[in-house]
């Protein structure tokens, strides 16, 4: 028989009283961990897509003209002279500080190629770094060209009325179709696509890049440090940023954070409360108890120490299952709610910890004035029988 | 100088004008091994002064010394330690604890002291076997009929050797049969040289001490000390008995009423 042994008693003998205190805490910890593990999925869902889709960085010449088109309306069309970029000077940005964060760099030649009555942009790329920039281009029919080969976006096929095989005339150069894009929801789907060295032989461009895209965006990269490097890398090249859609989803999600963090504060605070309500209502239960304790020679801390060690092992157990409660209940919202992205859940033990670590301090402050008072019971009041 | 030395005792309750002295200046000596009884009326003052006997009930005024201790110039903890070490206390309602079994009501006073778990079942196996309950260890206390909870009781406050037992009305509870068992038992207790102070408002109960103090609003009104009397128990109960059958007689109406 010692303190821990009249503890666990104790709590085996109120069960009722300690399932409440126990769902109380695994109702606060399972919601603070089920929070903390869906931002956390959603997060890494975000990063995962900014990793896996698409250009982040343009690369485009310096140029003292003004766009002439707004909303995919474009007014002067591409009949303004084009400034170029050295296709030697991209070699630069492999010097870069933060080069290793680079996925992918794509060079684009673009120009306008005839055919027949109608007129196509047309753009020589890299299909090797075109599978890292545009991850979302999927062949309707055909396959990626050849040296004299084209793919053609669906409205280009459409327009121009050819398919895969036909074979046309740009420049002089004898060239066939050799595969058409699903519809992308995009520029694309308006442009004829070569190979780079194909279009730069067809524009007479040899040498020479008119933009160029850079997958760089990850959740540790410093974007605008890279722009900045790149920038001095390439001084004749004005180099953009997108981050506007990365930045706003970033910052719904900070703020979410924020707004699930404070949820979070206010449920495991009801939490405390209903261990404090209920230890109080223990302690007061018991004061005859408390009495008898005191009267043969418990010291103030030993009555503490009862208290504590039963909310301590309420506490932790409720830590325990609310991390599992939590973790599962993220686990199957994801599936439920958000494309299977119950993967992206992973276990965390440091999660499970400081949920373990959570419920203990909640609930031992929580039981800090009940033990307090029960400590302070006047065995003689207490009693009522000396 | 005597073991339990209460000096000038004074105990007021409330402030003020509005402050009543449940106990008022009293002194009195006991000496080890002695079997005192304290009686008096209800309200009397009796179980405060067993309250201040216990460490638990600190005096208005006034001085306690046990074994040479200054019990009242002691921290609360320090009176802690000294329940734990010098006395025993048996409660008027047995106050186990419920959900603890009887062996493990016994520890309890052991479950703050350093020893192996052995060594306390050991001893609290003894205490049990002293008052004869040890084949009842296993069984709760709402198992167990009133007096064996008072056995239960009392070897938990035996337990630990303690010099001092304070028995409040031990067989307060109790049937003559049950009442004559606990008074032996306490009786041979304080023939191995344990020191009993025991409140009771029985006089057959205070025939087994060998001094009595008499309480009435809070002072000593007398001092008996006396040659310890079974056979005046005895022969209080043979008083008793008949007078018992006619009130029940009186209760059954079976005689008239007068």
């Amino acid at each position: 028989m010692n303190l821990n042994a009249i503890s666990i008693k104790n709590l085996l003998r109120r069960k009722g009283k300690a399932a409440f205190v126990l769902a109380g805490l695994v109702i606060g910890v399972s919601t603070v961990v089920g929070i903390i593990s869906y931002v956390e999925a959603m997060t890494n869902d975000i990063n995962h897509k900014l990793e896996k889709y698409g250009a982040n960085i343009l690369i485009v010449p310096k140029t003292e003209n003004l766009a002439l088109s707004y909303g995919g309306l474009s007014l002067g069309g591409v009949s303004f002279e084009m400034e170029e970029i050295r296709q030697k000077d991209l070699e630069q940005i492999g010097t870069i500080k933060n080069s290793a964060n680079i996925a992918a760099l794509g060079p684009l030649v673009l120009g306008v190629a005839p055919v027949g009555q109608q007129k196509v942009l047309m753009a020589g790329v890299d299909f090797q770094a075109a599978r890292i920039l545009k991850p979302w281009w999927k062949l309707q029919q055909g396959e990626l060209p050849g040296a004299d080969g084209i793919i053609l976006g669906t409205e280009a096929a459409r327009v121009l009325n050819l398919e895969v095989g036909s074979r046309l005339s740009i420049n002089d150069n004898d060239m066939v179709v050799s595969g058409i894009l699903q519809p992308t929801g995009s520029q694309d789907d308006q442009l004829a696509f070569t190979r780079l060295a194909t279009a730069q032989l067809i524009f007479d461009k040899q040498g020479q890049v008119s933009m160029a895209e850079v997958a760089a965006l990850c959740k540790d990269c410093p974007i605008e440090a890279m722009v900045k490097q790149i920038s001095d890398a390439l001084p004749g090249a004005k180099v953009m940023a997108i981050q506007q859609v990365v930045k706003s989803r970033m910052e719904t999600l900070a703020q979410f954070k924020k707004f699930s963090y404070g949820v979070s504060s206010v449920i495991l605070l009801i939490g405390s409360l209903v261990v404090l309500v209920t230890m109080m209502g223990s302690v007061r239960e018991r004061t005859d108890e408390i009495g008898i304790f005191r009267a043969i020679g418990f010291r103030k801390r030993h009555v503490m120490k009862i208290i504590f060690t039963e909310a301590a092992i309420v506490s932790g157990l409720a830590g325990i299952i609310g991390y599992f409660l939590g973790f599962g209940a993220t686990k199957a919202a994801l599936a439920l709610f958000s494309e299977n992205h119950s993967g992206l859940v992973p276990f965390s033990i440091e999660l499970a910890g400081g949920a373990v670590i959570t419920a203990l301090v909640v609930g031992l402050i929580a039981s800090s004035y009940p033990a307090f008072m029960a400590a302070r019971l006047d065995p003689n009041e207490a009693l009522r029988a000396l | 100088m005597s073991y339990i030395v209460a000096d000038k005792l004074v105990k007021k309750f409330g402030k003020g004008d509005a402050a009543v002295a449940a106990v008022a200046d009293i002194s009195f000596q006991i000496e080890e091994g002695d079997f005192v009884g304290i009686m008096g009326e209800s309200g009397a003052g009796k179980s405060t002064i067993l309250g201040i006997l216990g460490a638990m009930n600190a005096p208005t005024s006034g001085t306690l010394t046990v074994d040479g201790i200054d019990i009242y110039n002691l921290g609360q903890e320090q009176r802690a330690d000294f329940r734990r070490e010098f006395l025993g206390f048996i409660f008027q309602s047995f106050h186990l604890v419920p959900y603890l079994t009887v062996i493990e009501n016994v520890m309890l006073p052991l479950a703050v002291v350093k020893a192996g778990k052995k060594k306390k079942r050991q001893m609290a196996e003894e205490a049990l076997d002293q008052v004869g309950l040890l084949e009842k260890a296993r069984r709760l206390p709402n198992q167990i009929s009133g007096g064996e909870k008072e056995r239960v009781a009392i070897a938990r406050s035996i337990v630990n050797e303690p010099p001092v037992l304070l028995a409040d009305e031990p067989t307060g509870n109790l049937d003559t049969q049950t009442t004559r068992e606990i008074m032996e038992l306490l009786l041979r207790f304080n023939q191995e040289g344990m020191t009993i102070v025991m409140v009771t408002h029985s006089p057959a109960c205070a025939g087994y001490a060998q001094r009595i103090l008499r309480v009435t609003d809070g002072r000593l009104a007398e001092e008996d000390t006396k040659i310890r009397s079974i056979e005046r128990w005895e022969r209080n109960e043979r008083k008793r008995e008949p007078r018992l059958s006619q009130d029940q007689k009186l209760m059954t109406g079976s005689l008239p009423i007068g």
